[in-house]
């Protein structure tokens, strides 16, 4: 127990190290998929991981939700293990995949980490009535998943995923499966979610423009193995401050250029064209 | 709405039309060429004695649609709880393959007069439990696949709620598992009533669907007995369409496995 819980970073990352082993018989080895990463999230703080396919990003992001344990190192969530964050439901989660179950009501979805933990069917109906409206999606409560489109999916998602007001929300590519206009709508909808809840966020991308306009340090990751070759600090003001006006200012494209070295190792002047997802 | 009616025409409309003529053209064959009731009776004969010996059948299907259901029910709930074990438990998998296979590849009916024995021949015992043990292989074979079933994005789901294994199977595991638990229902409706109505030829008090064919036959009164096989084929199809019915309920959310 601690007397200045607020003084805990978020989430609290050091010297973690995570290996798969791969193939059997001759064959067989292992892929390092991080070392020896160092990363801290304060509370309220929004940050990205970013970086190609095989970084290691959803792999931190699973370490973290303790969905799987490092190899070596320590992941502190509220100053908590990994393990006990994840047993007192510290975090909320959502993923690439609305991941919701199909046979039940949109309204039950959202309510059914409240039910597993034993919260009255009153206070799980009031909830998931305000989940809804945050989301706007009030009118879809008595419908079910496949009656929904995607971007609506991932909607109710994410609203499963703040159920429980987590201080910590991790997300894995939630906008991954989504069109470019529903994409952007939804990262609107995110920072004035974050804005209002005040949850810190690690959210997993591999979308530069996303990154950038949701995040206030955009960590960037290089692969084989998976290291932090770079954090970048976005300075555009709070994140629950941001509106779609953003993507068209200097400071952004600034940001988006600064990731973009970061990720290639390179000047930005080097690359043509740009990279708008 | 234009496919919708299209496609209702040939779904519907053509198995009904092949049926008919099907049927015209056994009269006409029969008719036709004078075949005797005891090779081939018509269907009209068939139909006729169907309605005159309607009590008689309905008697008949009664006693023989009871011990299929009492079989299907008593097969599939055994068949569901074993496959919910087999889940949990690992070693019960492992022990279970050899049981499960041996059973698969019985001939169930072929225990039927040694059931007899056991139970006594004036009892409906023996044919209940041979379509329960019928019933038991598709139920439980499709019931522990659903349960195989669960995505890795619920799995990972349920363990960042820290839910309990027995959360796990309820909430997500068997709901999860139901299509596949109608669907191996509906295979097995089929099976214990082919299974009650063969248990019936090898002995057992002369009630049912069966008995009255084989009675029907040995007083040469052919008509009857297809009027009985009539009787039959009805009794199977009422339990597939009902069954049908329910796989398709549990299956409305969701595509069909």
């Amino acid at each position: 127990m601690t007397t200045e819980p607020l003084a805990k970073p978020a989430v609290l990352v050091e010297g973690v190290g995570k290996t798969f082993d791969v193939g059997r018989g001759r064959s067989a080895g292992t892929v390092v998929a991080l070392d020896d990463i160092q990363l801290s999230v304060a509370t309220g703080e929004f940050v990205s991981l970013i970086g190609p396919s095989g970084c290691g990003k959803s792999t931190l992001l699973r370490l973290i939700a303790d969905l799987d344990q490092p190899s070596v190192g320590d992941i502190r969530v509220f100053g908590k293990t990994a393990r006990q964050a994840r047993i007192d439901q510290d975090y909320g989660i959502a993923f690439q995949q609305a991941g919701l179950l199909p046979w039940r009501s949109v309204a039950a979805n959202i309510e059914l980490p409240l039910e597993l933990h034993g919260i009255g069917r009153e206070a799980r109906q009031k909830r998931s009535a305000e989940l809804l409206a945050l989301v706007g999606l009030s009118d879809f409560a008595d419908r079910f998943p496949d009656q929904l489109s995607g971007g609506m999916q991932q909607r109710v998602a994410i609203a499963r995923s703040l159920a429980e007001s987590p201080e910590l929300l991790l997300m894995d590519e939630p906008f991954g499966a989504l069109d470019e206009m529903t994409r952007e709508r939804m990262q609107g909808e995110l920072v004035r979610i974050c804005g209002e809840t005040g949850a810190a966020v690690v959210f997993v991308t591999h979308s530069i423009p996303e990154a950038v306009f949701l995040s206030d340090r955009v960590v960037v990751m290089s692969p084989r193995p998976g290291r932090i070759v770079g954090i970048v600090d976005v300075a555009l003001g709070r994140t629950g401050d941001r509106d779609d006006d953003l993507r068209e200012a200097s400071t952004f494209f600034a940001s988006v250029k600064a990731v973009r070295e970061a990720l290639h190792g390179i000047p930005a002047a080097a690359i043509t064209g740009v990279e708008t997802r | 709405m234009r496919g919708v009616s299209r496609r209702s025409t040939t779904t519907v409309i053509a198995p009904i039309a092949f049926g008919l003529l099907a049927l015209v053209l056994w009269q006409v064959i029969v008719v036709g060429f004078d075949v005797k009731p005891y090779v081939l009776p018509s269907p009209l004969n068939i139909g006729g004695q169907f309605t005159r010996a309607l009590g008689t059948i309905w008697s008949g299907t009664r006693v023989t649609g009871a011990n299929a259901l009492v079989g299907l029910l008593l097969g599939a709930v055994v068949g569901i709880v074993a496959a919910i074990l087999s889940a949990l438990v690992r070693v019960l998998d492992q022990l279970s393959i050899p049981v499960v296979t041996a059973a698969s590849v019985v001939p169930i009916v072929a225990l039927a007069p040694v059931l007899y024995t056991m139970f006594g021949a004036g009892a409906e015992t023996a044919r209940q439990l041979v379509a329960a043990i019928a019933v038991f292989v598709p139920v439980y074979v499709n019931t522990l696949r659903g349960l195989r079933q669960v995505r890795p994005v619920h799995r990972d789901l349920m363990r960042a709620y820290a839910a309990t294994p027995w959360q796990l199977t309820r909430t997500v595991t068997l709901p999860g598992a139901l299509p596949f638990v109608f669907t191996g229902l509906r295979i097995a409706s089929s099976i214990a009533v082919i299974s009650a109505l063969i248990a019936e030829y090898f002995g057992g008090p002369v009630d049912g669907l069966a008995s009255s064919i084989t009675s029907a036959a040995s007083y040469s009164n052919y008509t009857l007995a297809y009027a009985f096989v009539l009787g039959a084929i009805l009794l199977g199809l009422v339990f597939y369409c009902v069954t049908l019915a329910l796989e398709k309920l549990a299956t409305r959310h969701r595509p069909t496995p």
